[in-house]
């Protein structure tokens, strides 16, 4: 509890002015709300029209629901195809140049040089570039429409968070110790078995929390679909506004739905946090909500993580 | 090479990305800082408030934010944030309400990355404070201020580089920086998309590049050895 770093336990004094700060503070929060509840009534955003289409079925069934599910599928999707590619980019990221010198050492080498540009690069571009750019060449070739939208979505999400994916696993293996990879190979296990049945393991599971939380940047990042036209909540739900004029409604809806499902998902990632320490394990925390400092980042490098 | 640069104003996109990444970042500490001051205060109420802000805006795709910059702020409240009678009222006031967008959204990062510079202080440091005497300012100005902006300057450069790459959304509302000269050169002239995509890409590295090098370095150099 960081409160503790910075206050003593009140006293007597101590808590009146608490107890005073808080009524004030308290007060300001009510007057601002108002204010706003105020000026959107004003403008009539309380209005029954507005918000009576989110009681009908259809509202949901023609524009919510189908979006939710073209968010979801691309999340999934992204998720999935990252972790399989994070996986293999940081497993070539890991294999140990062979002491002896020769062409394996060369080839080890060059591969590792190519894997890490290719991972640097995929993480210094918004992701939201990547996709107009897919999407762009998609649509050049005849791929506009149809899958086109959904395949550039994913492929943004997918160029971006492997890498991110990589680099959370790479730092998971980087705090194992360094006993793990030299019992590995002296029982004569390959350099890539040893990364395979001995490191990536433990790392993952170390990174677990990190993992789920780099799901919510997927989650969230569903939406930059938007501006390549894919069918996902903000784009579906759009047109159901253009009747009522209710779009501060919806996008309030639509908010929720995004705040639940991604509360959800970090609450999950400190259970798991909180499990995997409680059987002793060594665990990189959550950092919910693509925490800077957390997932992607060994600590001390600033390379701009999952935001 | 030459008609991708005047026939789409890439240096008038590249001012855009750098002027929001500029102004958003201004922003974005400010409110973020009166949030971690909320976050950290041992008053419940405000407390509340301040966590209550985090898990909101953190958890809402900036898309959506800057999306009802536009439409709700704008178009549904009628707050511009430009003069109406300038000839460039659309551009202007969509950059501006990008920003607001931006600084809502990032706010909620800067909060944690100050709280995480406060997290890193061990308890031992107040307590070696408090029994050495210190006045509560004396042990905030002496001992925990400190190490706090020192431990938050790693996360606050993550936060930046973030920032500085998620400009891009403003094309969202129409705001023309540098995610814009792709987007129209996709619906004008998709034969020059692959060397408007390796100039747009390569301006984003040479501004994030140069940060993540200086901010890395100064984070290292600043870290509280424990």
């Amino acid at each position: 509890m960081s409160a503790s770093v910075l206050f003593d336990a009140p006293g007597p004094r101590a808590k009146r002015r608490y107890a005073i700060l808080g009524a004030v503070g308290g007060l300001v929060f009510a007057a601002v709300m108002a204010v706003v509840i105020w000026k959107l009534a004003d403008k009539d955003q309380f209005a029954s029209t507005k918000w009576k289409p989110f009681a009908e079925w259809s509202t949901w069934k023609n524009y919510i629901l189908p979006g939710l599910r073209g968010t979801l599928i691309a999340a999934v999707l992204a998720i999935v195809i990252s972790l399989v590619l994070g996986a293999a980019l940081a497993m070539l990221r890991l294999i140990e140049v062979p002491k002896r010198k020769g062409p394996a050492a060369v080839a080890v080498r060059a591969l590792r040089w190519v894997v890490t540009a290719w991972v640097e690069l995929t993480r210094a571009l918004p992701v939201l570039l990547m996709m107009l750019f897919i999407f762009g060449w998609l649509s050049a070739h005849g791929q506009g429409s149809g899958s086109g939208p959904l395949i550039a979505t994913v492929a943004g999400l997918v160029f971006y968070n492997s890498s991110v994916i990589c680099e959370v696993i790479r730092s998971g293996v980087d705090q194992l110790p360094s006993g793990q990879r030299e019992a590995g190979s002296s029982i004569g296990l390959s350099a890539g078995q040893t990364v395979r049945i001995i490191l990536l393991p433990q790392a993952i599971t170390a990174m677990l929390p990190s993992l789920i939380s780099q799901v919510i940047v997927v989650l969230k990042d569903t939406a930059l679909g938007y501006n390549v036209l894919y069918g996902e909540l903000l784009y579906k739900s759009k047109p159901a506004t253009s009747l009522n004029g209710n779009i501060f409604a919806m996008l309030i809806v639509l908010a929720v739905i995004y705040i639940v499902i991604n509360y959800a998902i970090s609450k999950l990632a400190t259970w798991v946090e909180r499990r995997l320490q409680a059987r002793g394990r060594k665990v990189a925390p959550a950092g919910a909500a693509g925490d800077p400092g957390g997932p992607g980042n060994a600590p001390g490098v600033v390379a701009g993580g999952g935001i | 090479m030459s008609s991708l640069f005047s026939d789409y104003q890439i240096w008038t996109a590249l001012w855009a990305t750098v002027k929001l990444t500029l102004i958003s970042a201004v922003g974005s500490l400010i409110v973020g800082t009166i949030v971690a001051t909320l976050r950290l205060s041992p008053v419940g109420v405000l407390r509340f408030v301040g966590t209550s802000y985090v898990n909101i805006f953190r958890n809402t795709p900036l898309t959506l934010i800057i999306l009802s910059c536009s439409f709700v702020l704008y178009i549904q409240l009628g707050i511009s944030l430009a003069d109406s009678a300038d000839p460039k009222f659309a551009d202007v006031n969509g950059f501006r309400l990008a920003a607001v967008g931006m600084t809502v959204y990032h706010a909620t990062y800067v909060c944690e990355a100050l709280r995480s510079g406060f997290n890193t202080i061990p308890i031992g440091q107040a307590e070696a404070a408090r029994s050495i005497g210190l006045t509560f300012s004396q042990t905030m100005r002496e001992i925990i201020l400190p190490q706090a902006f020192r431990g938050a300057v790693v996360p606050l450069g993550n936060t930046l580089i973030a920032l500085t790459k998620n400009t891009t959304v403003a094309v969202t509302i129409s705001v023309y920086e540098l995610s814009g000269v792709l987007k129209t050169v996709t619906e004008r002239d998709p034969g020059l998309l692959n060397l408007a995509f390796m100039v747009v890409g390569a301006f984003f590295i040479l501004l994030t590049l140069p940060m993540g090098v200086g901010l890395g370095w100064l984070g290292k150099r600043v870290a509280v050895k424990r």
